[in-house]
């Protein structure tokens, strides 16, 4: 099929080996029993959606949860429920320890095209803080693997700011993740989580992380990243050109996906909707044929104005702010936390820079007060805008 | 002439109790030392109240009374006791009401003084029972709680004879909880207080020794008459208010209230007369006829407020809601002040004046507590007097609005002479504590081989910063305090400002003493510094005296605020977040650039107290 309008399909894959301290995302470790009716009831929910008018995707993700824990059959049959555009990018997150070649090689088959894997970090004592398991060595094995399996999009996830990290700590991650060859890297500070391991240690006095060494972290990632030829596109999310995740880039810039499985979340025709939360209440209903949907919003054009606004201020392509707030535009261009760039309708193209990234809650919910949201603040939906902006030095 | 329950009714304006057969007196206690439960017991064994009507504090009747066992509102209640008519009048058992106090003993021929057998006489009881004394009432004296076993009534009755010259001989012993010496107590009121003297025939002269404000039936005074006879349904003047008012109502409290035709000399009760602001019926107030007018009672004066500070609601929305509570409050309490004050940093609320300390705190407890409201009050200050380099003269109560250095010749505070009972293993500390606050000692004098009485002058300010906390912490509450104004003197004083990214924040500007301006200054600037959010920039945070800088704090920029994560799952709760940060910057108080939120000034403020 050609390649038409972009639709995603996100895949939620509930289970995992072990949980992270971090970790407050819909995971299960005690549910393996689950897997097979589970993909069963993705299957069954996509082929239903098919029936009533699912468009072509032209991304689909496999998130978790641990994806790669899945048998390698159970993966495909649901990718194959799915029907797809010629060139449709194919993500899976992967654990570096529930991968091999075999796995690999039925994933690149049947047409994954792009794995994620998360490291978090290169330095044991920082893993052992995050209740990680995985051994830094591995991480090298599973992007061997992933090499020789033919996969050329190779990403890693890290994570910086855990207590205990030291500056040459994240260096060293940094290298080590460098050193991977990768081409796509997201880096996450450290958030603690009430209804986690560690918001429940921190919560007894461990330390939390610092809001500045996380700032030092960022700042020393990009300036790494950029000098290897990893430019950032989104606050958290650094890739050559060429390689940004087409997938998340629909969801910064108001495009249109379906969630599958239990806990993912969708926005098709203008509405924001989510399905259960645990795996057994999504394969009874599937299988039960009542709604998986257990809720959803429809957004005035005022909230999604806002909305887009405040998305695509978090890329490198940036915002439209409406003339409304030109004074706080001048006062935070003044004070080095964003770049003007041109005129466009109403308003003028705004892009963060490095530490006004840093400080993009803040800096949006004030833009927004001031009413910058004009309705041509964002990219029209479901069109990525394309990443050379020669205009804007950031 | 009656005897018994005859006497109570007097007969359509015919006097049927005489003067010889009545008593009027108040109980002069410290707080703890038994009083309320000692006007149970009267209320018990004269048969004014059935015991199964009796509860705890009967005559306390606010909350705020029976928690803090104090007496806020003075009650008044009439019992009889072998054919005597016993006015028994309560006082308020406080520093702040002194005035108050002193009409009430002036409505009495005699107190009961009741001491702790344990503790001893305290400093206030002390002062109330100089007054006393110098109105010339009769002091019956009488040591409470002798059934327990730290009593020391021996040592405590020689301690009484040594202050107040009462013979230790003479001091009854009692116990108001058993009921043990209450008897005999009430035959030594009927035996020793003298009798009243009056004139019916003369115009009519009644005191006015409380007011208070009753939803359904407007203001109800209590009042003693002195001469002439108060007749229910009568013209009568209010000779300091200049105001006519006809007696709707006149009775006594037995303490259910009891309408009567008359009251004549000698006799307590109530009056009701339309009045819907107890403004209009001040404690001090002389009723006479309107047709047939007598002078004013000797002692009259205005109640001033001593002590100011701003109070604002922590929800701004509540300010009319606490404007409101204000009118009503002060329905009940004529003695406190307030006018609408706006801050930068509290938004919109009221200067309040108080008559001391505690009433400060009754008032605003009061507020909180009756009307559901949440309040936040910038620091307590005094009335200052100025003289201007241009040779005029002004009164300050508010620190914001004090002049310039420059513009100030010299600065007088208020001074007070406060004297505070101890025992002597606390005199060192109470002393250092005294030359710290800027108190010169006047007076060391031995109570008993255990308990001392120091005199110091020291300014009122000193007393409301901290001296009172100060003192029962470093005594463990074991020493009492009184004071009592002695006027104004000059003092080197000076107003810090607390600056917030080079803006003043207003709420925090002081009067201190110039060489307590630092430690002020390097208090307040380092609590700011913890509660004052981090900015988009620096914001220093300086003390300064006029354009002068004696401290300074950063609170340094912000560097991070920002959702690390943003997927498909976290788009609505990202949505969520920002409404929500957006909401709180609206709510955002603007000092200069710095956004605040009212939270941390209400906190930085509290931190004091």
């Amino acid at each position: 099929m050609p390649f038409g309008v972009p639709f995603g399909v996100y895949v939620h894959i509930p289970f995992c080996a072990s949980r992270c301290d971090y970790c407050d995302f819909a995971t299960w470790t005690d549910r393996d029993h689950l897997i097979d009716d589970y993909v069963s009831a993705c299957v069954t929910d996509l082929a239903r959606r098919r029936a009533s008018g699912l468009p072509i995707a032209t991304s689909v993700f496999f998130g978790g949860g641990t994806p790669s824990l899945l048998a390698a059959e159970q993966l495909t049959r649901i990718l194959d429920a799915i029907e797809r555009a010629d060139g449709a990018e194919v993500t899976v997150e992967c654990n570096p320890d529930s991968v091999d070649a075999a796995k690999l090689g039925a994933y690149r088959r049947a047409g994954v095209d792009r794995l994620s894997f998360g490291v978090q970090s290169m330095v044991p004592h920082v893993l052992a803080s995050l209740g990680r398991t995985h051994d830094p060595a591995n991480v090298r094995r599973a992007v061997d693997l992933a090499r020789d399996a033919g996969f050329a999009r190779v990403s890693v996830d890290l994570i910086y700011g855990t207590p205990g990290e030291s500056p040459d700590d994240w260096q060293r991650s940094l290298d080590g993740a460098l050193a991977l060859g990768v081409d796509h890297v997201s880096a996450y500070a450290l958030t603690v989580e009430p209804a986690t391991a560690l918001g429940r240690q921190v919560a007894a006095g461990a330390p939390a992380p610092d809001d500045d060494l996380q700032a030092d972290a960022y700042l020393r990632a990009d300036t790494v990243f950029a000098a290897a030829g990893l430019d950032w596109y989104e606050i958290s999310n650094w890739a050559r050109p060429g390689e940004a995740c087409r997938h998340n880039e629909l969801y910064w810039t108001g495009g249109q996906y379906v969630g599958i499985g239990c806990a993912a979340h969708g926005h098709t025709g203008g509405r924001r909707w989510w399905n259960v939360r645990t795996p057994e209440r999504y394969i009874a209903a599937i299988s039960g044929d009542t709604p998986a949907v257990a809720g959803s919003e429809v957004l005035d054009p005022e909230m999604r104005a806002e909305e887009n606004f405040s998305l695509a201020l978090r890329m490198r392509t940036g915002a439209v702010a409406g003339a409304r707030s030109a004074a706080v535009v001048s006062e935070l261009a003044e004070q080095g936390l964003l770049e003007r760039g041109r005129l466009e309708g109403d308003g003028e193209r705004i892009v963060l820079t490095r530490r006004g990234r840093l400080l993009a809650s803040d800096l949006t919910a004030r833009l927004l007060l001031a009413g910058a949201a004009s309705p041509d603040s964002a990219p029209a939906p479901g069109h990525p805008p394309s990443l050379a902006l020669g205009t804007i030095e950031c | 002439m009656g005897t018994g329950t005859d006497t109570r009714i007097s007969d359509n304006g015919r006097i049927v109790t005489s003067l010889d057969r009545i008593r009027c007196l108040s109980i002069i206690a410290h707080i703890d030392h038994g009083k309320s439960t000692l006007a149970d017991r009267l209320l018990e064994m004269t048969g004014a109240v059935d015991p199964r009507d009796m509860r705890a504090q009967y005559l306390d009747t606010m909350d705020l009374e029976r928690e803090r066992g104090i007496t806020i509102k003075a009650q008044n209640v009439r019992l009889e006791w072998n054919g005597y008519i016993v006015n028994l009048i309560d006082t308020p058992g406080h520093v702040d009401f002194g005035y108050e106090v002193s009409r009430s003993l002036a409505a009495c021929e005699g107190v009961v003084l009741l001491v702790d057998a344990s503790q001893g006489i305290e400093a206030q009881t002390l002062a109330n029972c100089y007054l006393a004394m110098e109105s010339d009432l009769t002091i019956v004296a009488a040591l409470n709680k002798i059934d327990l076993p730290a009593a020391e009534p021996d040592k405590r009755a020689q301690e009484i004879e040594r202050v107040l010259g009462i013979p230790a001989g003479d001091v009854l012993r009692i116990s108001a909880k058993t009921g043990a010496g209450v008897r005999e107590l009430l035959d030594a009121i009927v035996d020793r207080i003298p009798a009243p003297k009056g004139d019916p025939d003369a115009p009519l002269q009644a005191l006015m020794f409380d007011s208070i404000y009753d939803a359904y039936r407007g203001v109800v005074s209590s009042v003693r008459v002195f001469n002439g006879v108060l007749r229910s349904g009568a013209r009568l003047r209010y000779v300091n208010a200049q105001r006519d008012h006809d007696a709707e109502e006149i009775g006594v409290r037995l303490p259910v209230l009891t309408p009567v035709a008359t009251l004549g000399p000698g006799e307590v009760g109530y009056l009701i007369a339309g009045i819907k602001d107890v403004g209009e019926a001040k404690v001090g107030e002389t009723v006479t006829d309107a047709a047939r007018r007598a002078e004013a009672l000797a002692g009259y004066r205005e109640p001033k407020p001593m002590v100011f500070c701003g109070l604002y609601p922590v929800e701004g929305d509540e300010y009319a809601d606490l404007r409101e509570a204000l009118e009503r409050l002060r329905l009940n309490d004529s003695s406190f002040t307030y006018e609408p004050e706006t801050s930068g940093a509290l938004g919109f609320g009221f200067r309040c004046g108080f008559l001391g300390l505690l009433h400060m705190e009754i008032v605003r407890e009061r507020l909180e507590r009756e009307y559901n409201l949440s309040l936040v009050a910038s620091s307590p200050n005094v009335e200052y007097r100025l003289q201007l380099t241009d040779g005029s003269t002004e009164v300050v109560d508010n620190p914001s609005s004090m002049p310039t250095p420059q513009q100030i010749e010299a600065i007088e505070e208020p001074y007070v002479r406060t004297t505070i009972l101890t025992p002597t293993e606390f005199v060192g500390t109470l002393m250092e504590l005294s030359q710290q606050r800027r108190g010169e000692m006047e007076k060391m004098e031995y109570l008993s081989e255990d308990r001392v009485e120091l005199v110091y002058v020291l300014p009122l300010a000193e007393i409301v910063l901290d001296f009172f906390d100060q003192m029962k912490s470093r005594t463990r509450g074991y020493a009492s305090l009184d004071y009592e104004p002695v006027g104004y003197r000059r003092s080197d004083l000076v107003k810090v400002d607390v600056l917030l990214n080079a803006t003043p924040v207003d709420a925090f500007s002081a009067i201190v003493h110039r060489d307590r301006a630092y430690e002020y200054g390097k208090k307040m600037t380092s609590k700011l510094r913890q509660l004052i959010p981090r900015q988009l920039f620096d914001v220093p945070i300086q003390a300064a005296i006029g354009g002068r800088i004696i401290a300074r704090e950063t609170v340094k920029a912000k560097r991070k605020d920002v959702l690390a994560k943003c997927y498909g799952g976290d788009i609505s709760r990202k949505r969520k977040l920002l409404e929500r940060q957006k909401e709180g910057k609206k709510k955002m108080k603007q000092i200069g650039r710095v956004e605040v939120p009212q939270e941390a000034f209400v906190a930085a403020l509290r931190l004091d107290e």
